[in-house]
């Protein structure tokens, strides 16, 4: 009837792709071997790897955890055979199984290191409602508000009270704030509302606090700030400095963009002068200049004036980062604010800085990493961070003469925050992206 | 009118502050604990352990003065100081004693405006070479490539050598003493130079140290000692005798094993005036009369002392040399307690 001899009438099973186009196989095909050029840069790329490897693991992988000195670790290897022409081969990590609680704590006294621990943990806390608003309820921001007094009072200890009164500064500005604004006029009401706690905390916290804690004593264990060190040093004063150095930087790039003359000034000489001078001048101001110019017996904490140079400083580079930002904007969008008939904090706060800072993000987030990793340059100034007391290890006639250990461990958890905060800021792009595809 | 009211409170500010910095041992007493700089951390001098425990032959002489002034070996503020920081902290009152292996020159003495009370360590400029470089004397280092720390005196000390003899060098500028070590055994110097101390300590850190050789030559003096803030004297003489001490005791043959023994009274008058058991030198000091007592017994007397952080039996391995007693050869030679 019809002259087709076949017909198929069901569709056949796909078949699998070829062997040599799927899996590993196939990827490596399309990715490292795809031309005769890229085979050699494959191979190249791979043979200069191993070689790497091959040098590095077997020092990594040393059996010297148990090591109690550097000779020690030695015999251990001499009897492990791993000897090379030039001695033995290999990691001593028995330096890091002694020394890690004081790389990470300092002299902070031991039976007290859940102090720091839940003030680690408290952090993450706090920054959950700031950090990941999809994922975590925003009334938690209330904690992350109390949580720096929360921080300061298990850090240091000493009485309750003296966090409560510095807390209770900021309630009495917002108090007078309030009342003022309507009673005398938004400007009078801003400068009250600065000056009244200032006042409050310089001649009335000291005798407030004292009079409460000797009516309901309520004490942590006092721990000077001589014994902070190592990571806890680090930390405390990276995210101190990276916490209040971006409202201050918003501050100050908003003041630099300002037509009032006085402020304008104020913020581009501070902007210019903290830009223009290395951080290492401003902690040696920090730690020998104060020191000659008040007066003997004063005791100005040296990490609290060491975490307002730092700060100082990372406010400086926020502001300018964020004046990048804010340049970014097209001018129209502050006349769409101002069309809308809001006033100029209003302005700032629903158009111009939300759509500022996402701009800012990789920025902002490079000054941060900035910030931490200058932390170690306090050692410098005496103060014991994991730089610094590596050179104190050092100075232990066991561990003299170790060197790689501890500069590779101090690295590898430097490595681990700057990292996470790198991927949190690409994480936080991608959130905030608008752009239309 | 405000001017001068301004001008009078910062009169009396002054004259408190001065008041307050005119006596140090009232203050040390007052606060119970001793404030003490030492370095961030030097090998056999000064070193946290895991403990965060300080101890060291600088250390010891901290512990020493505590000892002497409080009664407890152990009521020390240990704080870390820096190359760059210490002199400061012992200006601004932050410490009260600076015990940082010091060298002890004309300027820090009278330009600087301290005191310093005596010496604990007679040290000096050297040189370590590897042994394969086949060279015996400072001399013979014509054309040598030398690892330095720059900024320091050592620097100017190793100019000043090289130039006199009249021979030429290339050096290696380095940061800190690790970073020399590892160049020092990587080949890129032939010569290491610093304090012969740290030489000791850096060589004992070696996998063969046989392989090294420290040379004879000493091209400096390097007097270490503690010292004090210019112009308060009844402290300054607190620390000074806690030292004198230490070195006579040994001496005397004094030491911690044996103080409890000869506190009971003995034949020679010089110890029964060291411990207290005749005299009122303690007295005089404006301390209890067992302040001595209290000093050796920290730590033991000065030989125990050098021994156990930083002598023969010690990795550091120290010989006695220059810190022997005047009556071994050497300069410790402390005045008569009477």
């Amino acid at each position: 009837m019809s002259d087709i001899a076949f017909v198929r009438t069901e569709i056949l099973p796909q078949k699998a792709p070829p062997v040599a186009a799927t899996g590993f196989i196939g990827w490596a095909r399309e990715n490292l071997f795809s031309g005769w050029f890229n085979s050699i840069l494959t191979v190249l790329s791979l043979a200069v790897i191993f070689s790497v490897l091959s040098s590095i693991l077997p020092w990594v992988f040393s059996p010297t955890w148990n090591g109690t000195s550097l000779a020690n670790c030695r015999e251990i290897l001499t009897a492990a055979g791993s000897v090379g022409e030039h001695g033995t081969t290999g990691a001593c990590w028995g330096v890091i199984r002694e020394r890690w609680l004081q790389l990470m704590f300092g002299f902070y006294p031991s039976e007290l290191y859940w102090r720091p621990i839940l003030t680690f943990v408290m952090l993450f806390v706090a920054l959950g409602p700031i950090l990941f608003t999809d994922f975590v309820p925003s009334k938690l921001i209330w904690f992350s508000g109390l949580f720096p007094f929360i921080a300061a009072w298990l850090l240091w200890g000493g009485s309750i009270w003296n966090p409560l009164v510095a807390l209770a500064g900021f309630a009495i500005g917002f108090g007078v704030f309030r009342y003022a604004s309507t009673a005398l006029g938004a400007l009078a009401a801003i400068i009250l509302a600065a000056l009244v706690p200032i006042l409050w905390w310089v001649f009335l916290a000291g005798p407030v606090a004292s009079g409460l804690s000797s009516v309901i004593p309520l004490e942590l264990e006092t721990v000077q700030s001589r014994n902070f060190g190592g990571f806890m040093l680090s930390i405390t004063i990276g995210v101190t400095a990276i916490i209040c150095s971006l409202p201050l930087g918003i501050i100050l790039a908003l003041g630099r963009q300002s037509d009032l003359l006085i402020v304008k000034s104020l913020c581009v000489g501070f902007i210019e002068f903290i830009r223009g001078v290395p951080l290492i001048t401003l902690l040696f101001v920090a730690s020998t200049l104060l020191n000659i110019f008040m007066p003997p017996g004063t005791n100005f904490d040296i990490i609290l004036r060491v975490l307002i140079m730092v700060t100082l400083f990372a406010a400086a580079y926020m502001a300018e980062v964020i004046r990048g930002g804010l340049a970014a904007l097209p001018k129209g969008q502050y006349e769409g604010a101002d069309s809308l008939g809001l006033d100029y904090w209003q302005a700032q706060r629903l158009v111009i800085m939300p759509q500022a800072l996402k701009i800012s993000i990789p920025g902002i987030v490079s000054t941060f990493i900035g910030v931490f990793k200058d932390t170690t340059l306090v050692s410098i100034i005496a103060l014991l961070d994991p730089l610094g007391l590596s050179n104190a290890i050092r100075a232990d006639a066991n561990w003299n003469g170790i060197v790689w250990e501890l500069y590779g461990f101090i690295a590898l958890l430097f490595f681990v925050f700057c990292f996470s905060m790198s991927r949190y800021s690409m994480y936080l792009e991608r959130k905030l992206t608008t752009d239309h595809h | 009118m405000k001017k001068s009211v301004f001008l009078g409170a910062l009169t009396v500010a002054g004259l408190a502050a001065g008041a307050a910095a005119a006596g140090t041992l009232d203050d040390v007493k007052a606060r119970g604990k001793l404030n003490c700089g030492v370095t961030t951390g030097l090998v056999g001098f000064a070193a946290p352990d895991a403990n965060g425990t300080w101890d060291g032959f600088d250390v010891g002489i901290c512990r020493a003065v505590a000892a002497a002034v409080l009664g407890d070996p152990t009521a020390v503020e240990f704080v870390p100081t820096t190359g760059k920081t210490r002199f400061t902290a012992l200006a601004s009152g932050e410490i009260d004693v600076l015990a940082r292996n010091t060298t002890w020159t004309f300027s820090r003495d009278v330009d600087l405006k301290f005191d310093f009370v005596g010496v604990n360590y007679y040290d000096g400029q050297g040189f370590m070479v590897p042994k394969a470089l086949g060279v015996s004397s400072a001399k013979d280092l014509d054309g040598a490539t030398v690892c330095i720390q720059t900024g320091t005196t050592t620097e100017l000390n190793l100019a000043d050598f090289f130039r006199s003899n009249n021979i030429s060098y290339e050096p290696v500028p380095i940061e800190t003493n690790a970073e020399a070590q590892q160049q020092y055994l990587a080949g890129a110097c032939d010569v290491y130079t610093t304090d012969a101390s740290g030489l000791a300590a850096t060589r004992a850190t070696f996998e063969d140290p046989a392989a090294h050789i420290v040379l004879p030559e000493i091209i400096s003096k390097e007097p270490l000692g503690p010292l004090v803030r210019h112009g308060d004297n009844e402290w300054g003489d607190v620390v000074r005798w806690a030292l004198n001490a230490l070195i006579a005791a040994e001496e005397l043959g004094i030491t911690s094993a044996n103080i409890a023994e000869l506190s009971a009274g003995t034949n020679n008058p010089e110890i029964n005036r060291i411990l207290g058991t005749e005299g009122t030198l303690g007295e005089m000091l404006g301390l209890s009369p067992d302040w001595a007592k209290n000093a050796i017994m920290a730590g033991g007397n000065y030989g125990e002392l050098f021994e156990k952080n930083i002598g023969a039996s010690t990795p550091i391995g120290l010989s006695r040399g220059l810190n022997a007693q005047w009556t071994d050869g050497g300069l410790l030679y402390t005045p008569p307690f009477r």
